[in-house]
C-alpha cells in the first residue's frame, strides 16, 4: 500500500461526536436499570463500545478500496448467513435472528451484518454506473440486489432490519443520478406500499399478527392503552411530563418505575427525555445531526465515487435509524423494534454502527492519496 | 487491484448538499415533535405519569357512635375488611381473575358480573369484590401481596347495632349511597360510600359520617407497590348522644314483645325521647355489610311492614284516646256545661243513624258525666259531645294539640297525620261536611288518624298545662321548639283528674294501678273498620281492634308520658297497651328511685300475645338468650312466651 494514513487524519471531530454520544447512552443506561435486576447492564454497554471501537480503527485500516473488490462474496457470504439464521438461528423474542458464536460467547445478529455488506455492494454496484444518469435497468439491477436478502430478512422476521435497507437503496439512487421521473414513479409505489400497511384489507395479507397489531395500537393507541397501544403511550407520557428541564437524573417515574418499554434499548430515547426534558432532547438530536451532516461532509470530500457511496451508505442507514426510532418514541411512528444508533444498549446494533463508522475513517484516510 | 473505481471522481455534489439539508429537516421535524409534548402538552403528560405512578387506597373514616343519655353504647363500629380489586390494569386483572376467584372462593362469574358493572367507573377507581373477608381471605391476600398485585385489603368500619332489632328504627341503618345522595352532596358522597339512609343514621349522617382519607402508594409498571407517599388521614364522625334510655327502651321492646306495634316514651318537660320502639323490626346488622335488591324487596313487600317505623309512620284512628281533646275543649269552651250529662242505653242515634257503645250488648253506662265519661270511655256521651261542641270547635283545639301535622321530631319520614275539618272535606272532597261524621270523630274514629308520637306529645303537654315540646332525639339538643297553648288552671284540674280516674278509680286502666305512683292515662280501643263491615266479613285478624294507651306520671306536670299502640290485638286498650306503659313507667320510677342500673324488666305476666310475629332470627336469639337474664348488656326481648 502506498498509502499510510496518520493519525491526524482521522476524523477527531466525528469521533468526539460519536463518543459524546456513547456517553449519554450509558449514562442513561445507567440511570434506566441501576435499580433493577438489569443492574450492570451499562458496564456491558461500555464493553461492547470498546470492542467497538477497535473494530471501527481495524477497519479503518483496511484499504476500502480491497473491501470493495470483495463485494460479490461479500454479498453471496451475507446470503448464506441469512439462509443459514432461518435452518439454524435461535428463536428469541419470537424471531430467529441470532446465530450463537461459540468464541464470543453471544449472540450476533447476522442481519446486522448483513446491513453492512450491502452498503458495501450498493456503493460498489453505483460506483460502476459509468453515466451519470441512472437508467431503468440499473434501477432494477440495485433493486433485486437489495430485494433477495430483503426478503430473507422479512422472514426472519426482522421488519426494522428489512426497512434500513429501503434508504440504502434510495439514497444510493439519489446520488448515482436517479432521474426525477423515476423518483416519483417509486414515491408513488412507496406511498402505496405505506397505504397497504395501514389498509387492514391489504395490511391482513402482507403483514404478521404482530406486525398488524404493532400499526393499529399505532394508530390508536389509546384504544387499549395497557394492551399493544401500552408502549407508544407510555412513551409519549415519559417524554410529555419530563417538560422543557426534564425530571432530573435517576428522577423520571416512568423510567424508574418500568413504565417504559423496554428502556434500556429501543426506548432508550423516551427515558433520556423524561429525566433530562426538551434540553437534553436538543443535546442528543443535535449531536445526531452533527453526526450525520459530517458524514456528509466526509462524503463530500471522499477521493472517489465509491467513497462517496460508502459513507453515504453508512449515513442513509443511521439517518434512518434516527429517524424511525425518535419517532416512534413521540408516537409518531409504529413500534418497529430499530433501535437507536449509540444509544440503545446492544451489542450487534452497537457493532454495526462502528463498522460503518469504521469504512468512513477508511474513505476519509484515504481522501488526498493519488 | 481492480480498475473499475480509479479516478472516477465525478461527485453529485448538489444531490449531496440537498442530503444535508433532508437531515437538518428531518431533525427539526423531530424536535417539533418533542417541542408539542414537553412544553405545549407537558402539563397533560405529567398528570398522567403521577396517575401511573400513584395508587390511591381509600381509608375509610369511621362513623360516629350513638350513645344513650347515660353515655352507654346503642351504635358503635367493629373492624372489618374488604377486598379491594384494583382495576387500572385490565390485563392484570383478567390475568389474574381465576387465581383470585379460587383463593377467596368467589366464582369467576361473579367476579366477571362484578367488573361488567362496573366496567363506566373510572378506571383508577378500584372495586370492592369482597365487603366482609373472612381470616382466610385476610391470609390469602397477605401471602400473595407480591404475586397478585391487584388485590388490597382495605379496612372498614362496619355498623355494629343491637341484637335483634332493638331501638332498630330510631336507629335507622346505612347502605351505599344512591345516586340523589351522591349529587346532593357536592362531592362528598363517591359512589360506594355509606351513607344513613333511615332513622338518626340518615337524620345526623352530616355528623356521624366523617372524611374518608386516602393511603396513597408509588406503584410500578406491575402494579407492585414500591414505597408510601404521605398519607391523608381519615376524619372520624362524631358521635352523638341520645336521649333515648337504654333502659327504658329495652323494657319497651320487652313489653312490646312480639306483637306489632309501637311505643314512644317522652319527658314532656323537655320533649326528650326516652324510648321508641316499632315492632315487627329488622335487624340492621343483616344490611349492615350489603343487602341484595331480592332481600330488599322482599323486606318492601312484607305485608307486616318491618320497615316501618310505627311510632312515626302509623297512622291510625286514636279511638278513645281523642276523648282527651274533646273532655279539655269542653272545659276549655264553656260553651257545654260542665254539669252537661247523658243517658247512655248502649247505644245512641244521631241524625237517623244508630252509633253503638263499646259496652253495647253487654251493659249500658246508665247516666254519665264528663268525668265517668272520660273515666269508662263512654261513647254515648262523646257522641252528645260532639255534636255539642260541631266539628270546628273540636277541629281548633285537635289542632292547636298537634294533631294533623308533624310533630318535627328529628327523625325522617314522619307522617303527619289527618285532624278532618269542613275546610279539609271543602278542599279535597269538594263537598260539604255530614254532621254525622262529628259523631265519628267525637270519638277518635272517622277520618281522624294519628300516629303514636302524636299522642304521646298530646297528652303530655296537656298535662303540663298547654306546653308542648317538640319530641327530640337529642340529649341537651339546644333549640327545642315549645308549643304553647295555655289551658285554664281548672281545665288542668279536671283533665289530669280525669285521666288520674282512668287508672286510679276504677277507670278502663284499673287493672294497671302502680302503688306510689301518680300512674294516669287513657286507654283507647280503634275500629279499623265499622262494626257494620265487621259483621259482614266475620273476625278476620286484619279487621282486630288496635289497641292505644297512652299514661304519664305524676298526674300534673309529668316526668314521663308513653304512648303505646298494639295492632290488631282484639283486646281493650287497658289490656293489651296499658301493661306495656305501666312497664315503662314503673320502670322509670324504678331506675330513678334506686338510682341503680340494674335490670329493669317487663311485668311478667302479660297477656299472651296473639301469636309470634318477629322475624325468625330475632325468636330464635331470644331462645339463646334465656339464660342470660341478667346481663345487662345484652338488651334482648326477654323469653317470655311459653306459648312458642
Amino acid at each position: 500500500m502506498k498509502d499510510a494514513p496518520g493519525t491526524r487524519d482521522y476524523d477527531w471531530w466525528l469521533l468526539a461526536i460519536l463518543a459524546t454520544i456513547c456517553a449519554l447512552g450509558v449514562i442513561e443506561i445507567y440511570s434506566a436499570t441501576h435499580g433493577s435486576s438489569l443492574a450492570g447492564m451499562h458496564m456491558k454497554q461500555v464493553r461492547w463500545l470498546a470492542v467497538g471501537f477497535i473494530l471501527m480503527f481495524a477497519l479503518s485500516r483496511v484499504d476500502y478500496h480491497l473491501i470493495l473488490d470483495q463485494a460479490p462474496i461479500l454479498y453471496l457470504c451475507g446470503l448464506a448467513a441469512l439462509v443459514a439464521v432461518l435452518l439454524i438461528g435461535r428463536t428469541h423474542f419470537g424471531a430467529k435472528r441470532w446465530i450463537p458464536i461459540p468464541a464470543l460467547g453471544e449472540f450476533v445478529q447476522v442481519s446486522e451484518l448483513v446491513k453492512l455488506i450491502i452498503i458495501v455492494v450498493l456503493a460498489r454496484f453505483f460506483a460502476e454506473v459509468s453515466s451519470d444518469e441512472l437508467d431503468l435497468r440499473d434501477l432494477i439491477k440495485a433493486g433485486l440486489l437489495v430485494g433477495v436478502p430483503l426478503i430473507l430478512i422479512l422472514k426472519q422476521p426482522d421488519l426494522g432490519t428489512a426497512l434500513v435497507l429501503m434508504p440504502m437503496l434510495a439514497v444510493g439512487a439519489f446520488l448515482a443520478g436517479l432521474k426525477w421521473q423515476h423518483a416519483a414513479a417509486f414515491s408513488l409505489v412507496g406511498v402505496l406500499l405505506v397505504g397497504a400497511v395501514f389498509y387492514p384489507p391489504v395490511s391482513r395479507r402482507i403483514l404478521k399478527p404482530y406486525q398488524r397489531e404493532r400499526i393499529t395500537s399505532f394508530l390508536h393507541p389509546e384504544d387499549d392503552a395497557k394492551g399493544s397501544g401500552y408502549q407508544l403511550l407510555q412513551s409519549k407520557i415519559a417524554v410529555g411530563s419530563g417538560g422543557f428541564w426534564g425530571k432530573g437524573f435517576g428522577n423520571g417515574t416512568q423510567n424508574q418505575l418500568g413504565y417504559i418499554p423496554v428502556r434500556y434499548s429501543d426506548f432508550i430515547m423516551s427515558a433520556w427525555a423524561e429525566e433530562q426534558g426538551f434540553k437534553g432532547v436538543l443535546l442528543a438530536l443535535g449531536l445526531y445531526m452533527a453526526l450525520l451532516l459530517r458524514l456528509v461532509q466526509n462524503a463530500q470530500r471522499a477521493k472517489d465515487r465509491a467513497g462517496m457511496f460508502l459513507v453515504m451508505g453508512v449515513a442513509a442507514a443511521l439517518g434512518f435509524h434516527v429517524l424511525v426510532n425518535v419517532a416512534m418514541v413521540i408516537g409518531a411512528m409504529p413500534v418497529t423494534g430499530i433501535p437507536l444508533p449509540l444509544m440503545s444498549y446492544g451489542g450487534s446494533a452497537t457493532l454495526f454502527v462502528f463498522l460503518a463508522i469504521g469504512l468512513v475513517m477508511n474513505v476519509r484516510l484515504r481522501r488526498f492519496v493519488n | 487491484m481492480s480498475y473499475w473505481f480509479r479516478n472516477d471522481n465525478r461527485l453529485p455534489q448538489a444531490r449531496l448538499a440537498i442530503a444535508s439539508y433532508v437531515i437538518v429537516g428531518m431533525v427539526g421535524v423531530l424536535l417539533l415533535g418533542f417541542w408539542k409534548l414537553q412544553v405545549i402538552d407537558s402539563d397533560k403528560y405529567a398528570s398522567l405519569a403521577e396517575r401511573n405512578r400513584v395508587r390511591e387506597i381509600p381509608v375509610i373514616a369511621p362513623r360516629g357512635r350513638m350513645l344513650d343519655r347515660d353515655g352507654r353504647v346503642l351504635v358503635d363500629n367493629r373492624p372489618s375488611f374488604s377486598v379491594l380489586l384494583l382495576r387500572d390494569e385490565p390485563v392484570l386483572v383478567e390475568k389474574y381473575l381465576p387465581a383470585i376467584s379460587e383463593g377467596l372462593g368467589i366464582s369467576l362469574d361473579d367476579l366477571k358480573d362484578q367488573l361488567s358493572n362496573t366496567k363506566n367507573l373510572p378506571k383508577f377507581q378500584s372495586i370492592i369484590i369482597k365487603p366482609e373477608a373472612s381470616p382466610a381471605d385476610i391470609a390469602y391476600i397477605e401471602s400473595h401481596k407480591s404475586d397478585i398485585p391487584v388485590l388490597e385489603m382495605i379496612s372498614v368500619s362496619r355498623r355494629r347495632y343491637l341484637p335483634d332489632g332493638f331501638l332498630s328504627h330510631a336507629a335507622g341503618y346505612v347502605g351505599e349511597v344512591s345516586e340523589q345522595q351522591i349529587e346532593a352532596s357536592n362531592g362528598r358522597l363517591r359512589m360506594g360510600d355509606f351513607a344513613g339512609k333511615f332513622g338518626l343514621e340518615r337524620q345526623y349522617n352530616d355528623i356521624l359520617m366523617g372524611t374518608d382519607g386516602k393511603r396513597r402508594v408509588i406503584v410500578n409498571s406491575i402494579g407492585k407497590e414500591v414505597g408510601p407517599l404521605p398519607t391523608q388521614e381519615a376524619i372520624p364522625g362524631k358521635q352523638i348522644q341520645l336521649s333515648i334510655d337504654l333502659d327504658m327502651q329495652q323494657v319497651a321492646e320487652q313489653s312490646l314483645g312480639a306483637r306489632p306495634g309501637a311505643v314512644v316514651a317522652l319527658d314532656p318537660r323537655s320533649g326528650e325521647v326516652l324510648a321508641m320502639a316499632s315492632h315487627p323490626a329488622i335487624d340492621p346488622n343483616d344490611f349492615a355489610i350489603r343487602i341484595s335488591a331480592e332481600e330488599w324487596k322482599k323486606l318492601n313487600d312484607d305485608p307486616e311492614r318491618p320497615l316501618l317505623n310505627r311510632a312515626i309512620q302509623a297512622q291510625l284512628a286514636p279511638g278513645s284516646v281523642f276523648k282527651i281533646v274533646m273532655a279539655t275543649a269542653m272545659y276549655e269552651t264553656k260553651a257545654v256545661p260542665e254539669s252537661f250529662s247523658v243517658f247512655c242505653p248502649g247505644y245512641g242515634t244521631f241524625y237517623g243513624r244508630q252509633f253503638k257503645c263499646w259496652v253495647f250488648g253487654k251493659s249500658s253506662h246508665g247516666v254519665v258525666d264528663v268525668h265517668r265519661a272520660v273515666n269508662q270511655s263512654c261513647d254515648v256521651f262523646f257522641y252528645n259531645l260532639g255534636v255539642r261542641l260541631g266539628i270546628d270547635r273540636i277541629s281548633y283545639y285537635a289542632t292547636k294539640f298537634g294533631l294533623g301535622r308533624k310533630t318535627g321530631i328529628d327523625l325522617p319520614s314522619e307522617e303527619p297525620g289527618l285532624m278532618p275539618s269542613e275546610d279539609w272535606v271543602q278542599r279535597v272532597f269538594h263537598r260539604k261536611w255530614y254532621p254525622g261524621e262529628t259523631v265519628s270523630v267525637a270519638v277518635g274514629q272517622g277520618a281522624v288518624i294519628t300516629t303514636p308520637l302524636q299522642l304521646a306529645r298530646l297528652i303530655g303537654g296537656i298535662a303540663s298545662g298547654g306546653v308542648f315540646m317538640q319530641p327530640h332525639m337529642l340529649k341537651d339538643a339546644p333549640n327545642v321548639n315549645e308549643d304553647k297553648f295555655p289551658l285554664s288552671e281548672s281545665t288542668i284540674e279536671k283533665i289530669t283528674d280525669d285521666m288520674y280516674g282512668v287508672v286510679n278509680s276504677g277507670g278502663t286502666g284499673a287493672a294497671l294501678k302502680l302503688q306510689g305512683i301518680e300512674f294516669s292515662g287513657k286507654s283507647g280501643t280503634a275500629q279499623v273498620i265499622g262494626y257494620a263491615t265487621r259483621d259482614r266479613f266475620g273476625k278476620q285478624k286484619k279487621f282486630l281492634d288496635n289497641a292505644w294507651f297512652v299514661g304519664y306520671a305524676p298526674r300534673r306536670n309529668p316526668e314521663i308520658v308513653v304512648s303505646v299502640l298494639v295492632q290488631e290485638s282484639g283486646k281493650h286498650g287497658g289490656e293489651a297497651a296499658g301493661p306495656v306503659v305501666r312497664d315503662i313507667i314503673k320502670a322509670y320510677y324504678d331506675k330513678k328511685n334506686k338510682k341503680t342500673q340494674g335490670q329493669f324488666t317487663a311485668d311478667a305476666k302479660r297477656p299472651e300475645p296473639q301469636r309470634p310475629r318477629v322475624p325468625a332470627a330475632m325468636a330464635a336469639s331470644r331462645v339463646a338468650l334465656k339464660t342470660e337474664e341478667t346481663a345487662d348488656t345484652t338488651p334482648a326481648n326477654p323469653d317470655r312466651e311459653p306459648e312458642r
